[in-house]
C-alpha cells in the first residue's frame, strides 16, 4: 500500500503531509518558542507589556539582552513554590482516587456481557459530552452550605448544622476526581476488555485464590491502562483553572489560577509567562512517556 | 465465585454511575424551580427558561459559540483527518514523531498554557505582519481548530488502523488514482469516525473556557465565558435552564448518532460482503478463463 502510494502519489503525498503539519508548527510549537522568549523580558507599562529581547546596539552589532529576572523572582518569592507544589499535590491525591473509583468500574464494565458493556461505555462518555463548566457548577449546588448535600445529612441527622464543603480543598478533590473519571475509565477499560479471561482461569487452577488471581494476573496485565490512564488525569489536573475557582478556596493557591492571577489581573505577561515555562519543565517528562505509550499502542498503524 | 462477582458489579456499576449522573440530574431538576434560591425547592416553574431566552447577553454569546464550534470543528476534522491519515497510512518518514508528539500534546497540555502561547502568537503575528488584527473570533477560532484537530487525528488515526486496507489496494489495483481511492473508498467508510471526531470538536469548541479568555478580545465574549463570570459570583437558576437544554440535546444527538452508527455498519458490513463476493467470482472466473 505504501510502495504503491509512494509511485503514484508523491507530490499529493508531501502536499497531505505538509497541511497539518505546517499548522501544527505555526500554532502549536512556534507559540512555545515565544512564550520561552517573553519568559526573558522586561515587564513595561505598554502594549504589548514588555521588552523586546532584540536590541540593534551600535552598527550591525545585534545584542541579545536576557533577562532572567522572573526565573529568580519564582524562585525567590514563596507563593510560586507553594502553588507549584500545592498543585503537584491536589493532581496527584486526584489522580490517585480516579484510580481507585475508576479501576472497580471499568473492571465491572469490562466483565459485563458484550452488549450490555457499550452501552455502559457509551454512559461513561456521556457526561463528558455535555458542558464541563456546567457540570463543575452543578457540584455548587450540591456543596454549598443550604445546598442538596448538606440538606441529606441534615435531613438523615448525620450532622446538626451544615458543614463547609464549598470552597474547601475537599470541594476540589471532589470537582477534579468527578470530571476527569472518564478519562480514567477509558484507558483501564480498553485494557482490561483485551483481557484473556482463560488466564484467570489458569490462575485458579494452579491453586490462586480469586483475589491472588486478580492481584498477580490482571493487575500486572493491566498496568498500561493504568499508566494512560493516570497521565490523562494528572497532567491537565496540575494546570487546572476553573476547578479550584469555582470550588476551592479564593485563598487555595494552585500554579493554573497563579498563571491566570499573573496574567489578567497584574498583566505581568514575562511573569506568567515564566510561571507557563516553569510548569512545562515539570510536565514535559510525563508528557513524552504519555506519547510513547500513546505511539507504542497505536504501533500497529505504523508498521504497514 | 460468579455468585461474588455479579454482585460486586452491581454495587460497583450503581454507585459509580449514581456518581456521574446525580450532579447532572441536580441541575436538571433544580431548573424547574421556583425559587430564587437554586437548592431550596419552592414549587415548580418554567419561569427560568423564560429569563434565559430574555436574556440578550447569553443569547448573543450563544450564537458567537455556535458560530466559532461549527467553523473550528470543520476545519479541525480537515485537518485532523489529513494528520491522521498521515500517520495511519504514510508508514515511518523523517518527521513522523514530531508530528505524532505535535497531535497528542495538545490533548494533555494544561489549557492555561495553550491559552498564553497562542495569545503571545497572535500579539506577536500581529506586530510583524499586522494580522491578524487584533483579537476576536479569528483568534478564537483558529485557537479551537488547533487543539480541537488533535482529538479529531486521534479518531481517524484509530479508525484508519482498525480499518483493512484491501478495499483501498483493491482500488488501487484496478487503476484509481490515490485521491480517487481516498474519496470513493476510504472517506464513505471512515465517515462515522469523521462524523464523531466533528461531534468531539464542536463539543469541545463549545465548552472551553480558558483558551478562549486568553485570545477572545473586548466585545468577543462566548458563551462559556458569560457562563464563568455569572456563576462566580454564586448559582444562578437561568444557567440551570441553559444547562438542562444542553443535557436534553446531548441525549438526542447520542440516541441519534447510536442509530446511525449501527445502521452504517450494517450497510458497509453487507457492502464489503458485496464487493468481496464479486470479487471472487471474479478471480474464479480468470481462473477458468
Amino acid at each position: 500500500m505504501t510502495a504503491r502510494l509512494k509511485r503514484l502519489g508523491l507530490r499529493g503525498r508531501n502536499l497531505v503531509t505538509a497541511v497539518p503539519y505546517l499548522w501544527l508548527i505555526v500554532f502549536f510549537l512556534i507559540p512555545f518558542a515565544i512564550v520561552l522568549k517573553i519568559s526573558f523580558s522586561t515587564t513595561q507599562i505598554a502594549m504589548p507589556p514588555y521588552e523586546p529581547l532584540l536590541h540593534w546596539a551600535g552598527e550591525k552589532m545585534l545584542q541579545i539582552q536576557l533577562n532572567l529576572a522572573n526565573f529568580a523572582f519564582l524562585v525567590q518569592d514563596d507563593l510560586y513554590g507553594t502553588a507549584y507544589l500545592n498543585s503537584i499535590w491536589v493532581a496527584g491525591v486526584s489522580t490517585l482516587i480516579c484510580l481507585l473509583i475508576g479501576y472497580p468500574i471499568a473492571y465491572a464494565i469490562a466483565r459485563s456481557s458484550p452488549s450490555t458493556r457499550n452501552i455502559l461505555m457509551l454512559l461513561v462518555v456521556l457526561p463528558f459530552w455535555t458542558s464541563f463548566l456546567l457540570r463543575v457548577y452543578a457540584w455548587i449546588g450540591i456543596l454549598k452550605n443550604n445546598g442538596l448535600l448538606n440538606n441529606f445529612l441534615l435531613w438523615i441527622g448525620v450532622i446538626d448544622q451544615p458543614f463547609q464543603m464549598l470552597q474547601t480543598d475537599f470541594a476540589v478533590y471532589v470537582g477534579i476526581v468527578y470530571s476527569y473519571l472518564p478519562f480514567m475509565i477509558l484507558p483501564l477499560y480498553a485494557n482490561l476488555e483485551k483481557l484473556d479471561l482463560t488466564l484467570l482461569e489458569a490462575a485458579e487452577d494452579l491453586g490462586c485464590r480469586p483475589w491472588q488471581a486478580f492481584y498477580k494476573v490482571t493487575l500486572p496485565l493491566s498496568k498500561p491502562g493504568i499508566i494512560a490512564g493516570c497521565l490523562l488525569v494528572f497532567i491537565p489536573a496540575v494546570g487546572e483553572f476553573v476547578i479550584p475557582s469555582l470550588l476551592g478556596d479564593p485563598g487555595m493557591l494552585m500554579i493554573g489560577k497563579v498563571l491566570w492571577t499573573e496574567f489578567f489581573n497584574n498583566r505581568d505577561w514575562p511573569v506568567a509567562s515564566a510561571v507557563a515555562i516553569a510548569l512545562l519543565l515539570f510536565l514535559v517528562i510525563p508528557i513524552m512517556f504519555y506519547q510513547r505509550a500513546q505511539d507504542a499502542e497505536a504501533g500497529g498503524g505504523v508498521h504497514r | 465465585m460468579k455468585q461474588g462477582i455479579t454482585v460486586f458489579r452491581a454495587i460497583v456499576l450503581t454507585l459509580g454511575f449514581a456518581f456521574l449522573y446525580i450532579p447532572i440530574a441536580s441541575l436538571i431538576v433544580y431548573s424547574f424551580n421556583e425559587s430564587r434560591l437554586v437548592t431550596v425547592w419552592g414549587g415548580f416553574s418554567t419561569k427560568w427558561y423564560g429569563a434565559l431566552f430574555r436574556n440578550e447577553q447569553i443569547l448573543n454569546a450563544a450564537w458567537l459559540s455556535i458560530k466559532v464550534a461549527v467553523l473550528s470543528a470543520t476545519l479541525a476534522v480537515v485537518l485532523g483527518t489529513l494528520a491522521g491519515m498521515v500517520l495511519a497510512r504514510f508508514g515511518p518518514f523523517k518527521g513522523r514523531t514530531l508530528l505524532s508528539g505535535l497531535t497528542t500534546a495538545p490533548l494533555v497540555m494544561p489549557e492555561v498554557i495553550t491559552g498564553l502561547s497562542l495569545l503571545l502568537l497572535f500579539v506577536t503575528m500581529e506586530q510583524l505582519i499586522g494580522w491578524p488584527a487584533g483579537r476576536g473570533m479569528t483568534t478564537i477560532v483558529i485557537s479551537h481548530i488547533t487543539f480541537t484537530m488533535a482529538f479529531v487525528t486521534v479518531v481517524v488515526q484509530s479508525r484508519l488502523s482498525q480499518m483493512d486496507d484491501s478495499l483501498e489496494e483493491a482500488a488501487m489495483d484496478l487503476g484509481a488514482r490515490p485521491h480517487k481511492v481516498f474519496f470513493l473508498i476510504t472517506l464513505p467508510i471512515i465517515f462515522p469516525a469523521l462524523l464523531s471526531g466533528w461531534l468531539l470538536a464542536f463539543t469541545l469548541s463549545l465548552d472551553d473556557l480558558v483558551i478562549t479568555s486568553f485570545v477572545a478580545g473586548p466585545g468577543s465574549s462566548t458563551l462559556p465565558m458569560v457562563i464563568f463570570s455569572k456563576v462566580r459570583l454564586g448559582v444562578s437558576p437561568d444557567i440551570n435552564a441553559l444547562a438542562t437544554i444542553l443535557v436534553v440535546i446531548v441525549a438526542i444527538g447520542a440516541l441519534v448518532a447510536g442509530i446511525f452508527t449501527a445502521r452504517q455498519k450494517k450497510i458497509r458490513d453487507r457492502d464489503a460482503q458485496m464487493a468481496l463476493a464479486a470479487n471472487q467470482q471474479m478471480i474464479e472466473s480468470l481462473k477458468k478463463g
